[in-house]
């Protein structure tokens, strides 16, 4: 095996999106640091539908080519009934990307920073002493080893397994994890190859949808989340796939992927003596549309500033590490929160009233409730609705 | 009584972030569970994508 210290400033445990831009930030802020992954390929295989807007584009700074599968100028979006609402992105276009090459990107640009970047390596307990995170129990290959941190970073994502072993409650609620499952197909008949697609309503997809994010050359990322379904996500997916044949009578499965997506339950508190959780292991996502990319890199970069300040003070006190907490709730929690209230109502509408919000909203508008803005709007609409004024008041 | 279809189980580890007993881990090897932590909530099954975990529910 390839020698690791003994000793890091810095443990970063999980080369997800959230752990590398912890890495980097903090290896290139001076730090000694060390990122340990357990996949024996970092970023495969994938858990994600690899969509990105152009503002996570630039957050992650000139994403090279290599990253990206297909550019995308819209998106389509069907109400149960068919009707559909279609809206194009302008000059703001999306991405849609290819997480194996990004994610092995972005560990590469930590490891260029400075960070000790180590695959096929497991954390497999956290070493607590008086109270702080002291270091890490680790297993490469079925060697066992204990390395020793100032601080330790549980980006470990959705399992969130490590921060538990640490003592801290992020265990996600069943009400707010969306069951996720997915096809990247080849040769399928789509709409629009440059727009990606998303089909609501009950039947389809229970408190969810069902997505197609185009690759190119006729390929996409067909999946569908849902959340307190049931039957098992890949049920309804096999279903919609099967009552489409016009678009997907010739496909063909080129990879399968599920997993859990947090979408709500956000945390109050993120920290603990040498202990910061970033990304999906602290449900850093957005919770209308599943986008945790932008969120992890965001956070990421937070958390990095005040690591590298609270080690470089020799305090890695909870107390210490708590302008995290402040900071993040400031930039993105509250946003964030609004959306999960939209959420909430979207989930509870029922498919005459999507119909009835397809015939209403222009895209634009739905593009602002997605990032938590304008929902007063929303609230608008729904409240004529007799059934719907005790919900719609939660937009007010 | 818990129990895994391991050839359907995709490794996604979706079932570890809502089990509140840290009674299972996604390893390479796949999934472990720990039945002496385990209080058959049936959480874990709720969310399974795949439909790979079968728990007879306790009280
Ligand atoms: C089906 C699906 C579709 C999605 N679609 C999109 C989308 O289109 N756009 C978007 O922006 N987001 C999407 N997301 C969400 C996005 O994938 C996540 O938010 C993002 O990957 C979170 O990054 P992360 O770094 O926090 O966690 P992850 O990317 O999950 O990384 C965590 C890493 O930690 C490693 N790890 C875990 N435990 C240990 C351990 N003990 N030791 C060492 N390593 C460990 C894991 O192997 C993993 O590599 C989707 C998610 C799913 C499930
Ligand atoms: S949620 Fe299901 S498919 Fe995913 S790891 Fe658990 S058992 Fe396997
Ligand atoms: S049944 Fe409950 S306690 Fe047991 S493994 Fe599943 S989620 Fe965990």
């Amino acid at each position: 095996m390839i020698k690791m210290d003994n000793e890091y400033d810095v443990i970063v445990v999980g080369a997800g999106p959230a752990g590398s831009a912890v890495a980097e930030k903090c290896a290139l802020g001076g730090l000694k640091v060390l990122l340990l992954e357990k996949r024996q390929e970092i970023g495969s295989p994938k858990r994600c539908a690899e969509g990105i807007s152009v503002s996570t584009e630039k957050m992650f700074g000139d994403l090279p080519e290599k990253c990206v599968a297909k550019r995308i100028n819209g998106c389509i979006i069907y109400a149960p009934n068919k009707k559909n609402v279609v809206i194009e992105y302008g000059e703001h276009g999306g991405y849609v990307v290819e997480r194996k090459i990004l994610d092995k990107w972005l560990a590469t640009r930590a490891s260029i920073a400075g960070a000790h970047v180590r695959a096929k390596t497991e954390v497999t307990d956290v070493i607590k002493e008086q109270g702080f995170v002291k270091g890490v129990k680790a297993e490469s290959g079925g060697e066992r080893f204990e390395i020793r941190t100032k601080l330790l970073v549980a980006a470990d994502g959705m399992e969130s397994f490590v921060a538990r072993k640490a003592g801290m409650e992020t265990t996600n609620q069943l009400v707010n994890v969306d069951s996720g499952f997915q096809y990247e197909m080849a040769s399928l008949k789509l709409k629009d190859p440059d727009k990606i697609e998303i089909f609501m309503g009950s039947e389809v997809a229970p408190r969810g949808y069902v997505w197609i994010f185009p690759k190119g050359n006729n390929t996409a990322n067909v999946g569908i989340g849902i959340a307190m379904a049931e039957k098992p996500a890949k049920n309804y997916l096999d279903k919609f796939i099967e009552d489409n044949p016009d678009i997907f009578g010739d496909a063909g499965i080129l990879e399968v992927n599920s997993g859990g997506i947090p979408v709500g339950g956000f945390l109050k508190n993120m920290v603990d003596n040498g202990l910061v959780v970033v990304g999906d292991a602290a449900h850093q996502v957005n919770p209308i549309h599943g986008g945790g990319l932008k969120e992890a890199s965001m956070a990421g970069k937070i958390a990095g500033e005040i690591i590298i300040r609270a080690v470089k003070n020799g305090d890695v006190s909870k107390k210490a590490l708590s302008e995290y907490n402040q900071v993040w709730w400031k930039e993105r929690g509250h946003a964030l929160e609004r959306v999960q209230k939209l959420r909430e109502v979207v989930e509870k509408l029922n498919d005459d009233e999507l119909n009835m919000l397809a015939e209403n909203l222009s895209g634009k508008e739905i593009i602002e409730f997605t990032r938590g803005k304008k929902l007063l709007n929303l609230g608008k609409l729904l409240i004529k609705k007799p059934r719907l004024m005790k919900l719609a008041k939660k937009l007010f | 009584m818990w129990e895994i279809d391991r050839k359907k189980c995709l490794r996604c580890g979706a079932c570890v972030g809502v089990c509140p007993k840290l009674a299972l881990e996604l390893k390479e090897s796949g999934i472990n569970h720990d039945e002496k932590l385990c209080i058959e909530c049936g959480l874990c099954k709720r969310i399974c994508p795949m439909g790979a975990i079968k728990v007879e529910e306790g009280m």
